[in-house]
Formats: C-alpha cells, structure tokens, sequence
C-alpha cells in the first residue's frame, strides 16, 4: 500500500487566534515495503505529519493517499477505520495511547476493534509482549503501574498485534535501555523485511536514520527540505548543520580520523563495521 | 571537604498494592557539587528513587538525607525546596495554561517577588530557546518543546539539586548537547548538585559519577571510565559499551592491531594515529 502526500499543510486550531502552521507544501511518496526515516529538528513538523499517514489528522490544505483512500482538505471523510487497521501509529509519548485497566486489555483493545476473537486477541497479546521484551505476568498489571520503558514497550505491541501492513513509528525508542533500544529496532526491521511492512519512523537516532532508513525526508520548520538516501545525506555535515541536525557518530569519528591521520577514506561509511573494513582496507590489510 | 548533599541509607521500597519490592536495600550519597548519572535498564527503579528524593512516596526500610534533613512525612515541604526535578514525561508536570505562567508558577510557590519572578521566566525560556511560546499552552507543543519548557521551569527555581529523569530523552543529540551544556553551565555558576537519569551513555560518560541499577538494587558505582571497563557485562545489564570500543572491537576483528587499552575516543584516534603512521 503506497502513501502519497500531496502539498499538505496543517494549521492547528484553523481560523481562531492562536492559529498556528506547523507545515506546509509538503510532498512524498512512500512506495509499499520502503523503510522511510523522517528527522528534523525539535517542532520541526514531524509528529504532526505522521498523524496525517492514518488521517489521526486531515489536512488543512492539500491530500494524503493512503492506499485507494484520498484524505483531502475541506472534505468530509466517512469509515476511517480501514485506514486505521492498515496503518498502525505509536505515538511520541506512550501514555498517549494506553487507557485499559491492565496490559492485556490495552493490547486487545485494537484487534478487538477490528474485528479479532478475544481468544486470537489474547493469544497476540501473550506473543508481542514477549516479543517486545517483557514477560507474560506483566499482562495483569495497569499500564499505568509501569517503568517509562515498560509503558513503551507495551503500547508497541498493542500496535504489533494490530498486525498493520505500514507501522509508523515516532521516536519509538526513547525511554528504552540501550538494549532495548537495539533489540527492538531489530524487530521492526525483521518484520519489514520478511513481512514486507513499509516502515515509517521519526527519530532523533541519526544512527538508526543510516542504520535502517532506504529514504530519509528531512523537515525543516514545517517543510521537506532534503530527500534521499542516508549515504547522499550523511556526507553533507554542513547542510545537515544549517538545519539543526548533526550526522551519526561513526562518520564524526571517521571524519576526526582522516583529519588527525591527514588520510582519507574513499566515502562516508555508515555503520561500524563498515569503518572498520574501509580502514583496514585503506591501511594495507592486516598487519602480519 | 565537600558534604553530602543526598545520602540513602539501605531503602527498601514496594508500590502501594505492589507484589514485590522495587528498590532493595539501595544505598548511596551525594556530594555537594557532583554531577552523578544514574543508569540501568527498564524497569531497575530509577524513577522510582527519584520519586522517594521527591519524597512522593516513602520508603518501607532505610532513611533518605537531603542536605542533611532527614526526609520524613513532616520534612517533605522542606527537603522539596532545595531540590528541582524534571519528569520523565512532562505532559505530568504542567500547571500552568501557558508557557510562561507554567514557568512561573514554581517561583510563584517559592515567593519569589513579581519583579525577580519576571525576569528570571523570561532568562530560563530564553537559555532554553523557547522564548517565541511564551503564550503558547503547554500542552499543545511538539515532544522537544515540552521537555525544553519543562527544564526552564527547574533552572528558573535555582534549586540546589537538580534530579533529571530523561530529562532529554526527546531532544535530537544537538539539542540535547546544548541543554545538558546549559545545566552544566548553571551548575558551576550556581554552584549546584546534578543527578540525572539517563539512557543516553554518551551523556553518562561526562558524569564525574555513575551509578548502575539492575533489578532495584545498586549494582556498582564508579567513575564512567571505571564502569564502562566492565565492558561485555553492560550489555547484560541492558546497557550497551560506549562508540570507542565498539569501534575499537570492529577494528580489532579486522584485524587492525590495538592493545585494547584505549578508554576514550581521543585514545582509540591516537592509537590508529600511532600504529599508521610506523607503516
Ligand atoms: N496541539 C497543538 N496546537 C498548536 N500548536 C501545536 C500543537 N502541536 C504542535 N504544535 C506546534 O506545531 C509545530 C510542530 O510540532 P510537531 O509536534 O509536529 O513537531 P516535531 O517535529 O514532532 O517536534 P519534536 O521533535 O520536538 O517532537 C511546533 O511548533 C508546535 O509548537
Ligand atoms: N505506580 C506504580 N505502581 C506499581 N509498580 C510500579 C509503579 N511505577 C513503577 N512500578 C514498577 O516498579 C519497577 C521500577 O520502575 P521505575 O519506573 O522505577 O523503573 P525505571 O528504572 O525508571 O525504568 P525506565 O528506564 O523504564 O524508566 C518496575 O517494575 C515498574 O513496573
Ligand atoms: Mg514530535
Ligand atoms: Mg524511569
């Protein structure tokens, strides 16, 4: 299912006094099965644009396709559910989404919603919680009897069992241990790629950013600035500085290398382990 | 000689209804003018100390001092002044129906005079760049912005000891390096005591004091170059190793030569620095 934006603004609060426009002109696409990172700086727009993928929010000026639905600006929409199920959110901050007494009830909120037997509901719940790192006993308790990390963890796999085609994520792991923070970006993108889940994630990790995204969308005070891939966007450190952002710390490490070491590395490398091959490799191979 | 400024003395604590104590026999101390990070998994009962410092709840054995008072029910409203605390999710800790009354409200409290109340409001939301939202509900500002005002809020009260709960866990890293070099600044200006729970262990590595939580208990404390040598283990307590050994592991199972001492990023530049240029 593709997810088209087509000049979308947004005005909180439109035509009272404290109107404000949190973005404007903003056009992409997201082509079914991609993983797209969308990063820019604190109230650059970014939350505000996600609400927009399962029309949370509709457009105060322009459309969103999202897959045969058109969400437009100034039209009445009926049935938002079917977008709903297809295209599961998580939220900035996790207390946003969790309201049921106890975990259970809060991960079957959603399948229930859609349609799903209380056994299958359950038997999802007893799966994602695994899955997102807690045990079953938690299941019993209030969310809101939990560790920051905890709450997140759960209001993720009430998303999960949602079983949407697209996951749109914000910051989804802030709050978790480092860890966690690995372990569970490991899973979204297990799922994307045996799954073919299109990934949608906002995050301030220009690690994950390079780590995981095909795409990255940078906003800048409510517009698309940039588009493109990581390896493209991650060479350019002072455009990415103009905009507020820094790059991930292995390519401020590498650039502090080539500069202490006056030798340099045939291109920006992403990850660690790619740093580590590229410099061996630029140093004559293993020293015998 | 520095005093303690908080000390914890084998606290035991279990929720009200809870099935199982979350803190057990943790015990710690302060010292005036310290910046101490505390860290640990979720779940290790982080907030949950900071909660009991707050004196929000009380603990069910041991004893906590706050510059020198014992916290009990009776003390509470009096330990409460010296200490500024952010919350984890700030949406908990607005009062105010806009931003600038929110940031007044605590030294409102504290009977700061309108004057001096004014002044400082409008400094606090200025260092943290949120100056252009003064009449902005709180409420309905981005994730960042929020975590922005809420700081103000605490460095507008010039509180002896700041206890950070993710206090920047929504800030992108340079936005985070610019708040966390502005409490450092106040706190050696304004002389304060910095506690400040965190996930972020580049930020821990700059505490001149670490403590690591597992399991409700105080697993080791020391300084950062002393816990990050616990290496592999940190990874089982949920922790990860700081960039320069991993890197510097990347490096080694490529077989590039290091000896594996390196402590800091500067160390691991000076080694590679080194080792290439006898090539
Ligand atoms: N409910 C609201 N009413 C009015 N203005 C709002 C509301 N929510 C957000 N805004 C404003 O819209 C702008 C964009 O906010 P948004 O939450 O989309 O930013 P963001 O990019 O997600 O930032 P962050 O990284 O801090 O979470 C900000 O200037 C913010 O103050
Ligand atoms: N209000 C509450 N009632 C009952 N149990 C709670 C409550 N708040 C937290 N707990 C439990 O206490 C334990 C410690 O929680 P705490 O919030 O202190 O963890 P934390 O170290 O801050 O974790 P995180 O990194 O996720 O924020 C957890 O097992 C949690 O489920
Ligand atoms: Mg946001
Ligand atoms: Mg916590």
């Amino acid at each position: 299912m593709d997810i088209s934006l087509q000049k979308v603004e947004y005005r909180y609060a439109a035509g009272s006094p404290f109107e404000k426009k949190a973005i404007e002109d903003i056009s992409f696409t997201i082509p079914s099965g991609q993983c797209v990172a969308i990063i820019g700086h604190t109230g650059s727009g970014k939350s505000t644009l996600l609400l927009h993928l399962n029309a949370l929010l509709k457009p105060t000026s322009g459309s969103v396709v999202i897959g045969d639905r058109t969400v437009k600006a100034g039209r009445k929409e009926k049935d938002l559910k079917p977008i709903r199920q297809k295209v599961g959110i998580v939220f900035q901050f996790p207390e946003q989404q969790l309201f049921e007494e106890n975990v259970m009830k809060d991960i079957c909120y959603g399948p229930m919603n859609f349609g799903v037997s209380e056994e299958e509901a359950k038997k999802r719940a007893r799966y994602w919680i695994e899955q997102v790192g807690l045990s079953q006993e938690i299941l019993e308790d209030s969310p809101f009897d939990l560790s920051g990390g905890q709450m997140r963890r759960v209001a993720i796999a009430g998303v999960l069992a949602m079983e949407p085609e697209v996951l749109v994520l914000d910051e989804p792991t802030a709050g978790l241990d480092p860890r966690g923070r690995k372990e569970i970006m490991d899973m979204f993108y297990q799922l994307h790629k045996k799954r073919n889940l299109t990934l949608i994630l906002v995050t301030h990790s220009m690690e994950d950013a390079a780590e995981y995204a095909d795409q990255v969308v940078v906003l800048n005070k409510g517009r698309k600035v940039h588009e493109g891939t990581p390896r493209d966007l991650f060479a350019d450190a002072e455009r990415l500085a103009e905009w507020g952002l820094g790059v991930p710390e292995v390519v401020r490490f590498q650039r502090l290398l080539e500069e202490k070491t006056g030798r340099s590395l045939p291109g920006v490398c992403l990850s660690i382990d790619e740093l580590a091959a590229a410099w061996n490799e630029q140093s004559g191979g293993p020293a015998v | 000689m520095a005093r303690e400024i908080i000390s914890l003395n084998s606290i035991t604590f279990r929720y009200p209804g809870g099935d199982h104590d979350v803190l057990k026999n943790v015990s710690f101390s302060v010292q005036e003018g310290e910046w101490v990070a505390i860290v640990g998994h979720n779940g290790s009962g982080k907030s949950t100390l900071a909660k009991l410092m707050n004196g929000l709840y009380f603990p069910d054995k041991g004893s906590i001092q706050i510059v020198g008072i014992s916290l009990e029910k009776d003390t509470v409203w009096e330990t409460r002044k010296h200490i500024g605390m952010v919350f984890q999710n700030p949406d908990n800790q607005f009062v105010g129906t806009t931003v600038q009354d929110d940031v007044a409200f605590g030294l409102e409290n504290h009977g700061v005079p309108h004057e001096e109340m004014v002044k400082r409001v409008n400094r606090a939301l200025k260092q943290v760049k949120m100056d252009d939202f003064l009449n902005q509900e709180p409420h309905h500002l981005s994730g960042g912005q929020k975590q922005r005002v809420a700081m103000a809020s605490v460095l507008a009260l010039r509180p002896d000891i700041i206890i950070l709960d993710e206090a920047t866990s929504m800030l992108d890293p340079t936005g985070r390096q610019e708040v966390i070099g502005l409490v450092r600044s106040l706190k050696e200006e304004q002389e304060m005591t910095v506690l400040s729970i965190t996930h972020d262990l580049e930020e821990a590595a700059k505490a001149d004091r670490m403590i690591v939580m597992n399991q409700g208990e105080v697993y080791r404390t020391g300084t950062p170059r002393e816990i990050f040598e616990l290496g592999d283990e940190l990874v089982q307590l949920g922790l990860d190793l700081p960039f320069y050994l991993k890197m510097g592991n990347a490096l080694k199972a490529q077989g590039v030569q290091l000896s594996g001492q390196h402590l800091t990023e500067e160390e691991l530049v000076n080694e590679l620095w080194t080792s290439h240029c006898k090539k």
